[in-house]
């Protein structure tokens, strides 16, 4: 590429005029080495394990959820019982903990100091793991899954995040964990504070597509070894346990158990547009080299990568439902309230439309996502309901985050208005692949 | 929680398909061309849908039978005549949607009529073709402002007024004309009158030439002091200004989201056979690539069977909170004003897609982009949706948003 000369030398000297290690030294570093420096800097080794996963007892053949079987097959909206208490108590917790924290913790990139401890008390990882191995649950409803997301997400979408990442893993290792997998890893999920842990999906480029990862694994000795980079990770500072996407050569895309502290796995915070408050990091795998049980599944349950892909995209939908929500519900509170011209705004068509259309779309991104869930977890196919409503959501979601802002105007663009956050939340949304899954 | 379509509707939607495509399909070009011309071939196929409607709920595909059902009584969730017909007109649509709305007896003023009659009056009207009068040259959407009058005179009320935009009008058996007992007392005093062909005073004055939906004819209908027996009255005959609009507009939450369900119809067959005529240039569109990794005319057809599939989801939610007695004036509005305008997106950007077979005659698709143009707009334009929805959920009067 041909630059201007002028404007390189602009640019090389901005640069360098801002690092505050050329004012102290006055050196001027060989390009390379800055370069290479820049590569590596701010990332961090990930510390040793502090808990240790082990097995309480262990399972002879993995647990697996049978799939939901329906009292009868008409259409129906309504919920079930235990769907409806799930989202009471989802709701709840949104509104008193998650709202009022949510800005805060965007600001800082983290959840609030107290937010496990809360969450502790919500008790997640009780819905999705097994019985036999220390939860509460008996069938993987991935329409609940999908109910939380979204009732969550109303509250605050990053602290939403932070708490679904670790169920997300859970929710794999139940669906295609081996027995060994789930005995290690699935009773710590159901403890009152959960290991962090996220599953690592998208790569840094233009164009990502999660089934032509650059993430490779190749078979050594017994095990595997592993090099690539992952983007939008939750929760990666703190996570004990990754599951992270990789193209097994000659085999194709496959998923790996990686634990904290496992050599030349290499962390570095990288605050996105939005989800702030969840964490979202780099993940470097430098030749990160795995025992042979490390790979998800076993040689009978490989992982079946395609419905991972799809069952995220169904939690990442029904996340931006919650967020279209809550801007659904601020905005028609803001311009009822908002009075121009004498009257409130809502009088003119021209506002009161643009919220209309919001309800329409935010309704419509609902029933995509929870037709998808639904199919998921009676066992029907889902793949195509589940891009649909990913593409719906993609679209919509960006274009509510932004009307959302338009129609609050002045106030939408400073940050007394949650309505900016969720204008950088909806757009994040839109490009992650991976970080939750029902 | 489950949003497919149950099996014992499964029957029901198959033969509605067949209808449309071994019936209407054959015959949609020349009626399209022949406009005005009375379809005969729809005369066997009604006879049959008066034997699927005699049938319980879920029999039939028509609006004929459309109501409001009351509160599920501890029967558990049902999935009745408002989800069957939302079915059925998807299918018959998917045909051809002039003709389905032609077909003998399944008129809007049968929807009407099955909505607001009493027993006297379904019995006596059981059987006839009813269109519905509502537009006039002065008051299209704010049907509020109509000024047909009906004035007592013993046992009958005397009509004076003109109707426009009247489906079905020249070819119905009798027209249910909305005309206002004093416009000074406002919508309270709106009512509906079951008016026969022929009653003296009642005259056929034009028939439209339309830009689609041809083989459906549109008339314009004068009442000069025409006189009609009061029991053709449908509804409470006394003006009730607390009650307002109430019973006429009623029959609008039943028949939005089978308007609805007609866009999704015409959409649908504009889709798929675009997709037929891309695969030939090895566009497959099987979901496999990100929106950004498939081709533009890949992520053009992934965007709108997204926009398709959720007007779909949200009209099926229109009628099935219709089918279990809960109320869905907002919903059936978000399904019209979703459903209308994305299978008029649908049918236009489809021509684009398939250039000169797209705008030509060899195809359906020119056809079908005209027909869906209608959808937008009657039963409640557009606009008006917005404006429906907008009013519930920001709990605003007429007076206010306006």
């Amino acid at each position: 590429m041909s630059k201007n000369p002028m404007a390189a030398s602009l640019a090389m000297l901005n640069r360098f005029s801002s690092s505050p290690l050329v004012h102290k030294l006055g050196l001027y570093k060989p390009a390379q080495a800055v370069a290479k420096a820049a590569v590596r800097e701010g990332f961090r080794a990930t510390s040793r394990v502090m808990r240790q996963f082990k097995a309480a007892q262990k399972l002879v053949r993995p647990e697996r959820f049978h799939k939901v079987e329906l009292k009868s097959d008409l259409f129906d909206l309504s919920l079930s019982e235990e769907q409806q208490m799930v989202r009471d108590m989802a709701s709840r917790f949104a509104r008193e903990v998650l709202r009022p924290n949510a800005a805060r913790a965007d600001e800082q990139c983290a959840p609030n100091a107290d937010f496990a401890a809360q969450l502790g008390e919500l008790g997640l990882g009780q819905l999705v793991v097994p019985e036999k191995l220390g939860g509460a649950a008996s069938q993987a409803s991935v329409v609940t899954g999908a109910l939380l997301a979204e009732d969550l997400a109303y509250g605050d979408l990053g602290l939403a995040i932070a708490a679904l990442a670790p169920i997300g893993v859970a929710n794999a290792l139940v669906r295609w964990g081996s027995a060994e997998q789930q005995s290690r890893f699935l009773p710590a999920f159901a403890e009152a504070s959960p290991p962090p842990a996220a599953v690592a999906i998208a790569e840094p480029r233009p164009l990502f597509d999660p089934n032509e990862l650059r993430t490779r694994a190749t078979i050594d000795g017994d095990g595997f070894l592993i090099r690539g980079e992952k983007a939008l990770v939750p929760l990666a500072e703190s996570a004990e346990l990754f599951l992270v996407g990789a193209s097994l050569v000659g085999k194709g895309p496959r998923m790996f158990v990686v634990e904290r502290g496992t050599q030349g796995v290499l962390v570095k915070p990288d605050p996105a547009l939005g989800a702030r408050a969840a964490g979202l990091s780099r993940v470097v795998l430098d030749d990160v080299r795995l025992p042979s049980h490390a790979i998800l599944g076993d040689g009978v349950d490989v992982c079946d990568f395609s419905e991972l892909i799809d069952l995220s995209r169904i939690g990442l939908c029904a996340l931006a439902v919650g967020v279209g929500q809550a801007v659904l519900d601020y905005t028609i509170q803001y311009c009822n309230d908002r009075v121009a011209f004498g009257e409130p705004i809502t009088h003119r068509q021209a506002v009161a439309f643009m919220i209309a259309n919001i309800a329409i779309e935010v309704e419509a991104m609902r029933l995509l996502t929870w037709r998808a869930a639904s199919r998921a977890e009676q066992g029907l196919s889902f793949h195509r309901e589940a891009y649909l409503a990913r593409v719906s959501c993609m679209e919509k979601g960006m274009e509510i985050g932004s009307n959302g802002v338009q129609l609050l105007g002045g106030a939408g663009f400073i940050k007394e208005h949650p309505v900016e956050r969720w204008y950088r939340d909806l757009m994040t949304l839109s490009v992650m692949e991976g970080g939750v899954l029902v | 929680m489950q949003l497919e379509i149950p099996r014992k509707l499964k029957p029901l939607v198959e033969q509605a398909h067949l209808v449309a495509k071994e019936v209407f399909r054959p015959i949609s070009r020349k009626y399209d061309r022949a406009e005005h011309e009375y379809p005969v071939e729809l005369d066997m196929l009604a006879s049959v849908m008066d034997g699927m409607n005699e049938g319980d709920a879920g029999g039939g595909a028509g609006a004929a039978q459309l109501k409001q059902e009351r509160a599920a009584k501890g029967g558990g969730v049902r999935n009745g005549t408002n989800m069957s017909t939302v079915l059925g007109l998807t299918e018959l649509c998917w045909g051809d949607v002039g003709l389905a709305l032609t077909i003998p007896r399944q008129g809007l003023g049968n929807a009407a009529i099955a909505a607001v009659a009493n027993d006297e009056q379904s019995q006596r009207f059981k059987g006839r073709w009813a269109a519905m009068a509502i537009t006039e040259p002065g008051a299209g959407s704010d049907s509020a402002n109509i000024r047909t009058t009906a004035v007592r005179d013993g046992d009958h009320y005397v009509i004076n007024g003109e109707k426009i935009y009247i489906t079905a009008g020249g070819r119905a058996d009798i027209v249910v004309v909305w005309a206002s007992l004093d416009p000074s007392l406002g919508r309270a005093a709106i009512k509906s009158f079951v008016v026969e062909k022929g009653t003296p005073g009642m005259q056929l004055v034009r028939l439209d030439h339309k830009l689609g939906i041809r083989a459906s004819d549109t008339a314009t209908i004068t009442f000069t002091d025409c006189r009609v027996p009061k029991e053709n009255l449908l509804g409470n005959p006394d003006i009730d200004t607390k009650q307002g609009f109430g019973g006429v507009m009623q029959t609008f939450d039943n028949t939005r989201p089978v308007v609805a369900a007609m866009a999704l119809g015409v959409g649908r067959a504009s889709l798929e056979r675009t997709r037929e005529l891309l695969r030939q240039r090895g566009i497959l569109g099987g979901y496999e690539r990100t929106l950004y990794g498939s081709t533009a005319a890949e992520a053009e057809l992934y965007r709108m069977e997204a926009e398709l599939e959720g007007a779909r989801l949200l009209t099926l939610k229109a009628a099935w909170l219709a089918d279990n007695g809960i109320p869905n004036s907002k919903e059936a509005s978000m399904a019209k004003a979703k459903a209308g305008r994305v299978a008029n997106h649908i049918t236009l950007r489809c021509l684009q897609l398939c250039a000169a077979s797209g705008v030509t005659e060899t195809e359906l698709l020119e056809k079908w982009a005209r027909d869906s143009k209608i959808l937008d707009i009657f039963e409640g334009t557009q606009q008006i949706q917005l404006l429906i929805i907008a009013r519930r959920i920001l709990g605003k009067s007429s007076a206010e948003l306006r």
